[in-house]
């Protein structure tokens, strides 16, 4: 399966495409594009972006045992990166868009407010994993790399606190993503041979026996 | 636009424009103004309408809701004059004004008030009014608004989310509205509500909400008559979108936004402090005062700073936050000798 790198390289980019060229529009005169608070809206867009790649990374591993797709792992580092890619954008907008770099605010942000706090350490530990992510240092760390990339889990449940905590009234998001990250965790501590044999054999397109 | 039925005067012109306002009629409502206020010397963010050039705003252009002006109010809002306190800091355009509302009974995104009040229906409207007063009952909404005449106040809309607006509001003041229902000495605090109808109001449905409806908020009563509490019956010259709070609520500029409550349906006088529905919500976060205070620190926003809106990402929007939003002067005498930090 070739083609799954460079599409899912092509579609990775789309949301950020997207967001750059409103941002274009914006510049050139298209002044109700974003909204009246274009600022928070570019942070809520990469937010949610984040997000949505962090459960893709997540996914990859029950979707290619389910349907008995090894090659789907070809394309888990790159959703990864990209992960990264959205927290970064997300990050810096929060802190040049929104914050205007008034750097002692941001100090007391990420000392006061909790939500921040716990998307901050987030992003944090986002950070090993993308350096990390090089065959040279899969190779380089062997056996402790697949233990340092368990990080994933953490940072899952620290995104749904993040989210958890910026929520304001209405919890009906928090609830199906907690849902999702929550079904995704569990299929992984499943008896999986159990799973297979009853539930995924007839999806299987290899059927390895 | 589906639903969008413009009236034959607004096809002509798609702007907003000023309307003139004759002299007379302006010099009438100085006057009376000029009764109730205490003197605003030193306040450089208010300005005092003495010149008899000064218009009200008035958007001209196409409305994102179904909901015609009632043809009782049309006369009312076409009288309405520039009334005292208006900043002279441009007005937030009309189109984010009525497109950027927190409303969460039509839901939680800032964009989805405009989509789901857009069939509200408002008309008629039954305000009940409740508690320690002598006219208390069931009142028509065109019943009570015949004795008020209109003005027009700009206000600073300063939010605890730490954005902030100017918006052109179309009212009378708060202090008119409750002389009239006669409430006795035992009053000490005004319950406001909003209307309760899950029909109407998708957000009142939620499974997963925090907050319990409807919706309540509450004044002392030496707040309430205040000469800057006001109640808001339409903006930028027409009557009130539904997402901005249709068909009347209430505009308390020195406190944050959701003190401001919208489509009120319910008044009631009381001897007793109510809680409000944010204080219940989440009392380590919100308070009953809810005065707009640049050093008392709100656990999700720092309140230091404000972004005015509409932002642009090419220049910056955030300034300063003045205590009271700016409004010291005329409020700043409610809170003599109390602890603000402790009463948020
Ligand atoms: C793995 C890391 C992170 C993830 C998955 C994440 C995800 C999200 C999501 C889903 C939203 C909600 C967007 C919406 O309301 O539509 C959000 C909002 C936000 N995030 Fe993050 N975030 C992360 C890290 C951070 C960091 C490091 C910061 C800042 C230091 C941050 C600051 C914010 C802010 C300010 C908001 C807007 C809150 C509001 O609506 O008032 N996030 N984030």
């Amino acid at each position: 399966m070739g083609w799954l790198k460079p599409l899912t390289l092509v579609l990775g980019c789309l949301p950020i495409s997207y967001c750059i060229w409103q941002v274009s529009r914006l510049y050139s005169g298209d002044a109700g594009i974003l909204g009246a608070d274009p600022a928070k809206a570019i942070v809520e867009f990469n937010g949610q972006w984040t997000l949505y790649f962090l459960l893709l990374t997540l996914s990859i591993t029950p979707l290619r045992t389910i349907f008995g797709i090894p090659a789907l792992v070809g394309i888990r580092r790159m959703l990864g990166l990209f992960t990264f890619f959205y927290a970064s954008v997300h990050l810096l907008c929060y802190a040049l868009l929104l914050l205007e770099l008034r750097f002692g605010e941001i100090l007391a942000d990420l000392e006061k407010r909790p939500y921040i706090s716990i998307g901050f350490a987030a992003y944090l530990l986002l950070i090993p994993l993308a350096v990390t992510s090089s065959n040279a240092m899969v190779r380089l760390l062997r056996k402790r790399w697949k233990r340092l990339h368990r990080l994933i889990y953490v940072i899952s449940l620290l995104a749904l606190v993040h989210l958890a905590w910026l929520t304001r009234s209405d919890y009906t998001e928090v609830v199906i993503y907690t849902l999702i990250v929550a079904l995704l965790l569990l299929f992984r501590t499943l008896n999986r041979s159990w799973f297979e044999r009853k539930l995924l054999m007839p999806f299987r397109r290899e059927n390895p026996s | 636009m589906a639903g969008m039925q413009p009236r034959s005067s607004e096809i002509t012109d798609e702007r907003t424009f000023m309307r003139r306002r004759g002299f007379i009629k302006a010099a009438g409502a100085i006057a009376a103004g000029a009764v109730a206020s205490r003197a605003l010397a030193a306040d450089s963010a208010v300005a005092t309408n003495t010149s008899a050039e000064r218009r009200i705003l008035v958007h001209e252009g196409e409305v994102l809701h179904s909901q015609a002006t009632p043809p009782w109010l049309v006369p009312k809002l076409r009288e309405a004059v520039p009334g005292n306190f208006s900043t002279n800091e441009s007005a937030t355009p009309y189109e984010y004004v009525s497109q950027y509302n927190n409303f969460y009974e039509f839901g939680t995104d800032k964009g989805d008030p405009v989509e789901n009040a857009r069939d509200f229906n408002s008309e008629p409207w039954t305000l009940e009014v409740t508690g320690e007063a002598d006219r208390t009952g069931k009142f028509n909404l065109e019943d009570i608004l015949k004795p008020h005449a209109l003005e027009e106040r700009i206000y600073r809309l300063r939010c605890v989310e730490a954005w902030s607006m100017v918006v052109p509001w179309i009212g009378f003041p708060l202090a008119d509205l409750i002389r009239r229902f006669e409430p006795n000495s035992n009053a000490k605090f005004v319950r406001f509500e909003t209307l309760f109808d899950p029909q109407q109001m998708p957000g009142q449905r939620s499974r997963f909400t925090a907050i319990d409806y409807p919706y309540v908020e509450g004044l002392r009563i030496d707040e309430a008559v205040n000469e800057l509490a006001f109640v808001a019956i339409g903006l930028y010259g027409r009557s009130l979108p539904p997402q901005n709070g249709a068909p009347l609520r209430l505009v308390v500029p020195w406190k944050y936004g959701f003190k401001s409550i919208k489509s009120i349906a319910r008044i009631s006088f009381l001897r007793e402090r109510p809680k409000t529905t944010w204080e219940l919500s989440n009392s380590r976060e919100y308070g009953f005062y809810a005065n707009v205070n640049p050093e008392v620190d709100h656990p999700r926003w720092s309140q230091g700073s404000e972004r005015r809106l509409p932002g642009s990402l090419f220049s910056r929007s955030r300034t300063e936050t003045l205590m009271f939003n700016g409004y010291a002067p005329q409020v700043a005498h409610l809170y003599t000798g109390m602890n603000l930090k402790r009463n948020f």
